[in-house]
């Protein structure tokens, strides 16, 4: 309503949030740390990226409502620019007249030359010109048409990807016959001028090009026999297992590592997604598998005081699987009755409470308390010694599609109807003749042994298992990951791994603020898209379904069944 | 049609594998305290003064659990949900009490004139409490409402995780020692008995505030709407409730509640961390659900019985067991208990059947 009728309101108010969030990200230390990271060298670095980005930010939210009236959106947003400037402005002003420092610790002169391109408060007038400036750009972007917007913000990303991973980007490109074109596209800090340049112009031709060939190709494709349809399937899956085989070759140890932690984190999320995404057991303590897992390939195969057996990784390994399997089943039984959220507080409780007991002076002599089980070998087959991460790797993908196609099979078998049944409710499925006891155990059981399994590989990763490695943050990443992805779907397993593993780990200098965004986008996405970035077409179906046709009343009823 | 079914006599063959593994959990958790309190009586190596220190303190930080888990059973009650960045509004609460303390202790303040500068702590600890927590309800919860149910568990993960280490950003890693007040070093003498100061303060003050909430829920107006809401949303609504406006008002009571209870925390531990809230956060939570999730002076009690089992718990049971260091096992009891409440009475002490009704 006052959207309509107050624009200037509105505008006011959006200039007012955007520039609180600014000066928020400025004292939580963000920009500071950005600051460092060279973007285009010598052009723009990270932290007045940032700013900028929501200036710009500032302007899109300010000028959408009022899209179809160009002149006014660029003006509302130019003015909601203008505000943000002003109160970013303002912090410097206060920064300066009184120390902050006393009380944030990230308020160091350093971060108010940033803010203030290094002229201290005579800068206030252009800390709010170039928001209003930057937000009227943002604001524009509105106005155009749909096309060149997207080719903008192709270019935008691709140059923000490259930018902030230029490190990474660069460790790839090592090889010699490379080194003509890595010295062109990036210098020690960032990209050069030039490279940012090239790279703007190369994901603008390839956004363009996908845009005119997108309807023709999935004409083409839909076009084919079916047969020819399961072929260029096939001939995908291939290429993708052939890419993955020699993946390490070229990526080197450090990306082989993330790799590997991104597959451990998919067999964990496998493991709970049968739990949680077709059996809908919300499981908070799904951690004390992967421990368990963990700890019976430690104790059997390490070379320590701590051995109870010397097996080789392997043979330790199916005894893991047995071992995660009886604990699961374990844990399990005594939850069968526990419903909803007070599952996931009882299961959050049994996980602290393993972790906690193995952690204790308690059980030191078995299980070496905080020191835990060092000494684990690695696994060594036909005289091929699976020495570092790039040799890891192929466990890693090796057991991931296993326990994948198990997992596919399990949807779609008896089952997992079965699961699926019980998780739409309960008491339906019982009446449907479902024996719910052993459907329950089941997916307890074999979701610990996904668990289970990753926790085997993680220990000769590591070489040493410690109960720190196993906190109940480990259970709510493998959730947020699976919801991330999307409930219930395979694939979406994948897609949450990379991003909520892979990414933060290529991060690796911002780790202090991982948790800080993680938390805002997992806020963001159950807002934005709660099906997750790569969902089953159930839960898609679903979820837009009840949030569009069933009034709020009827909703809480079918909760309270 | 109907087909006469053998009923098996005798009640032993109706018992399935799930139950007697159940009965054997709760046989072996009756043994096992038996065994552990007969163990540490007999060999009697505490005296009387050991056992009343270690049931104020239960006592002292019993009521702390009971005034977080206040804001966990009120959420609860009304919207179904758990409110996973509870404790982290409990956190900042803490956060503010510190450097509110710092700044009245920098100009002497805080020991010049105790009385006013705790009034003061409170009230500025209660209000930022306050306000986080609406912004939380605001942000993360309010666009939700209606979405399926781990949608908002899972935001208000995400809430948790950036309440957390917003802090951490902005005030630093470490921990922060708090200032003491001069007037509450030492003990007061009750009836013979020594008592911490600082632990009766907390004891006195929590009582109070709970005691407010609970005139103000049970007398008030909007206490009566909160309870109406609390029973059933749809019919307070068609009775002219406000409901948004009840919600806002349960979400501002429980995060004073919980930053007042931040501030007594940090009177009796004297640090503050960024990480501090996950575990009063967690117990308080398993204090609601003791006590009866939706009620409130299941709440409280919940937390009273929280804190004294974790305080005199490790050295009256485990200690009789012979196991070292008992005390790291506190957080073990705990969750013990949480877990053997949802199994065996979810209800908890005063609640009705939720679990089953609602869940």
């Amino acid at each position: 309503m006052t959207a309509t009728s107050r624009p200037w309101r509105r505008t006011l108010r959006t200039g007012l949030l955007w520039g609180t969030g600014a000066v928020f990200v400025a004292l939580v230390g963000l920009v500071e740390v950005l600051q460092g990271k060279e973007i285009i060298t010598g052009v723009i670095a990270g932290g007045h990226l940032l700013m900028l980005l929501l200036a710009a930010g500032a302007g899109l939210s300010a000028a959408r409502p009022q899209a179809h009236r160009p002149g006014v959106a660029v003006g509302s947003a130019a003015a909601s620019g203008l505000v943000a400037g002003l109160v970013v402005g303002a912090l410097v002003a206060l920064a300066s007249a009184m120390p902050l420092r006393g009380m944030f610790v990230a308020a160091s002169p350093e971060l108010f030359a940033i803010l203030s391109f290094g002229r201290g408060v005579a800068a206030l007038p252009w800390i709010a010109l170039t928001g209003a400036a930057v937000a009227a750009g943002g604001g524009a972007l509105i106005v155009l048409p749909r096309a060149i917007r997207a080719l903008l913000s192709a270019m935008i990303g691709a140059l923000l990807v490259i930018g902030l991973l230029h490190e990474q980007v660069q460790l790839l490109l090592q090889a010699d016959r490379l080194t003509p074109l890595r010295e062109l596209v990036f210098s020690f800090e960032g990209l050069t001028p030039v490279g940012a340049l090239l790279i703007a112009g190369v994901s603008a031709a390839v956004s363009g090009l996908w845009q005119v060939q997108r309807p023709r190709m999935g004409a083409r494709i839909a076009a084919l026999p079916p047969q020819g349809r399961r072929r260029l399937r096939l001939v995908g899956m291939l290429a993708s297992v052939l890419g993955l085989l020699v993946l390490p070759l070229f990526v080197g140890p450090f990306f082989s590592q993330v790799l590997v932690l991104v597959g451990l984190y998919t067999l964990m999320g496998l493991g709970l997604n049968l739990e949680v995404g077709f059996a809908g057991l919300l499981d908070l303590g799904f951690v004390a598998f992967f421990a368990a897992g963990a700890y019976t390939v430690g104790l059997l195969t390490t070379g320590t005081d701590l051995a109870v057996a010397s097996l080789s990784w392997w043979s330790a390994m199916l005894v893991a699987v047995v071992v995660s399997l009886i604990a699961g089943v374990f844990f399990g039984l005594p939850v069968l009755g526990i419903r909803g959220d007070y599952l996931a507080i009882a299961t959050l409780g049994f996980g602290e409470i393993i972790r906690l007991l193995v952690l204790s002076d308690f059980l030191r002599p078995w299980l070496g308390g905080s020191q835990g089980v060092l000494g684990i070998p690695k696994p060594v087959l036909f005289g091929f010694e699976f020495r570092g991460p790039e040799q890891l790797f192929f466990i890693t993908v090796g057991a991931s599609a296993v326990i994948a196609f198990i997992a596919a099979r399990l949807r779609d078998s008896r089952l997992g109807r079965a699961w699926m049944a019980m998780r739409e409710d309960e008491d339906v499925a019982q009446a449907m003749g479902i024996n719910l006891v052993n459907v329950k155990l089941l997916a307890y059981g074999i979701g610990a042994i996904f668990a289970g399994v990753s926790g085997a590989i993680f220990a000769v990763m590591v070489g040493s298992v410690f109960p720190h490695s196993f906190s109940v943050l480990v259970s709510i990443n493998v959730l947020a990951l699976i919801i991330v992805g999307g409930m219930g779907s395979l694939p979406g397993v994948v897609v949450g791994a990379l991003f909520l593993v892979g990414l933060p780990e290529l991060l690796r200098e911002f780790s202090d603020f991982r948790y800080l965004v993680y938390g805002a986008a997992l806020m963001a996405m159950m807002i934005l898209r709660p099906e997750g970035l790569w969902p089953s077409a159930a839960q898609r179906r679903e979820l837009h379904e009840e949030i569009e046709t069933v009034p709020p009343g009827e909703m809480i009823e079918a909760e309270e069944v | 049609m109907s087909v006469a079914i053998p009923v098996p006599r005798g009640w032993w063959r109706r018992l399935s594998v799930v139950e007697l593994y159940l009965w054997a959990f709760r046989i072996a958790v009756v043994v096992i305290v038996l065994w552990g309190t007969t163990g540490t009586l007999r060999a009697g190596r505490y005296t009387s003064e050991v056992w009343i220190d270690f049931f104020v303190f239960g006592l002292s930080q019993g009521a702390i659990y009971a005034l977080i888990a206040l804001g966990y059973t009120m959420v609860y009650g009304i919207l179904r949900m758990i409110n996973f960045a509870h404790g982290d509004i409990f956190m900042v609460g803490a956060y503010t009490a510190f450097y509110a303390a710092r700044a009245l202790h920098v100009r002497g303040l805080f020991n010049g004139n105790p009385a006013f500068s705790l009034a003061v702590v409170l009230a500025v600890a209660m209000g930022v409490s306050l306000v986080t927590a609406l912004l939380v309800e605001r942000v993360a919860y309010r666009p939700l409402r209606r979405a399926p149910r781990l949608v908002p568990l899972i935001s208000a993960i995400g809430a948790s995780f950036f309440i957390e280490y917003a802090v951490r950003g902005l005030y630093g890693s470490g921990y922060q020692a708090y200032p003491e007040f001069e007037i509450f070093k030492g003990e007061w003498v009750l009836l013979g008995i020594g008592v911490l100061r600082t632990q009766a303060v907390v004891i006195v003050a929590s009582l109070l505030l709970m005691t407010a909430l609970y005139l103000f829920v049970m007398r008030t107006k909007t206490g009566t709407a909160m309870r109406a809401v609390s029973e059933d949303i749809e019919v307070a609504a068609l009775m002219g409730i406000n409901v948004d406006r009840i919600i806002v008002v349960t979400f501002a009571i429980g995060g004073a509640a919980a930053g007042a209870a931040g501030v007594l925390y940090a009177l009796v531990f004297k640090q503050v961390h960024f990480f501090m809230g996950f575990y009063p956060g967690i117990k308080a939570f398993t204090a609601a659900v003791l006590g009866g999730i939706g009620n409130i002076p299941g709440a409280m009690l919940g937390g009273v019985f929280l804190g004294l089992f974790e305080s005199v718990g490790p050295i009256l049971v485990l200690d009789g067991l012979g196991i070292p260091a008992p005390y790291q096992l506190k957080d073990v009891i705990a969750f013990t208990m949480l877990v053997m409440v949802l199994i065996f009475r979810p209800s908890g002490i005063l609640g009705e059947r939720l679990a089953q009704k609602k869940a």
